[in-house]
């Protein structure tokens, strides 16, 4: 039951992107390019999930366990470190590079974009190589 | 700058990431994870314990949700993919976006939705940073090259 209400909340994300524009390449870069025609839309696409996201976050701040019984697994880092703001850059430069974020791209590749296909093979790519190098980097 | 008004889309976007926060609320309320998909890719490529099972759920979900959508909503609320960028940008991009989302520990889902939902400061840092470098490299390859 659990990996059903799970599926269902993939669907529900992914159905969120394709609403959003999010799935778009050539409107994320319409809302990236403040130097041209700027398109505010995805600015809502934050605002609608954080405030939806407050209001659940705040609930499960006094919760104890999750709905399903398991732990409420809280991330543990908090630390403004060199690996999160270099990684961040990084991530940011490659989404302005062509319009895709990671969630975005899934789901262009599973309508069938060819592009968006390249570049999950690569992005996975990536992870990868990150994996190999990252004991030498941190 | 100017606002292109035409191609302003603030209901379907607004709804859209309603959708985002209620699915990324409930899979915190109701399974305890957060939903971070560099987080939840990261899972499935290199599964570490049969807990990972709730990943492959829900990555099933996101590849379902372009068919289902065809069927349930109406053509002009789906925004299909046009991408500007060269097969050759396309590949050095999605190194860039896999390495860094690593290297920083998420991406727009993890660090934008949850992390800002939960006012987490070291998310609001990363959003900040790949907001940055994302307007200054569109501008770059839109009115600098």
């Amino acid at each position: 039951m659990q990996r059903v209400i799970e599926f269902l909340l993939g669907l529900v994300f992914g159905v969120g992107l394709l609403v959003s524009g999010m799935t778009d390449p050539g409107k994320v870069q319409a809302f990236l390019d403040v130097g041209g025609a700027w398109d505010p839309s995805l600015a809502l696409v934050m605002g609608g999930g954080v405030m939806v996201g407050l209001l659940g976050f705040t609930w499960a701040k006094n919760k104890n366990r999750s709905f399903s019984g398991s732990a409420l697994q809280w991330p543990e880092m908090t630390q403004i470190d060199k690996p999160l703001v270099l990684g961040s850059l990084m991530f940011g430069t490659g989404w302005g590079l062509a319009g895709f974020c990671p969630g975005p791209a899934l789901v262009a590749m599973a309508a069938g974009n060819d592009k968006a296909m390249v570049f999950v093979l690569t992005m996975m790519a990536g992870m990868v190589l990150f994996e190999r190098f990252k004991t030498r980097d941190n | 700058m100017h606002i292109d008004w035409l191609h302003f889309t603030p209901w379907t976007s607004l709804l859209g990431g309603i959708l985002l926060g209620i699915s990324a609320a409930v899979l915190f309320l109701n399974s305890g994870r957060i939903l971070g998909i560099t987080g939840i890719l990261e899972g499935v490529l290199a599964p570490k314990n049969a807990d990972s099972t709730w990943r492959f759920a829900f990555l099933l979900g996101l590849f379902a949700a372009p068919l289902v959508a065809k069927f349930v909503l109406p053509a002009e609320l789906i925004h299909a993919p046009r991408v500007d960028a060269s097969w050759a940008m396309v590949i050095v991009a999605g190194l860039l976006v896999g390495y860094g989302t690593r290297w920083g520990a998420g991406c727009t889902s993890g660090h934008g939705i949850c992390g800002l939902s939960r006012l987490s400061l070291r998310s609001l840092v990363a959003t900040l940073s790949f907001m940055s470098t994302g307007f200054v490299t569109v501008f770059v390859i839109r009115h600098v090259l």
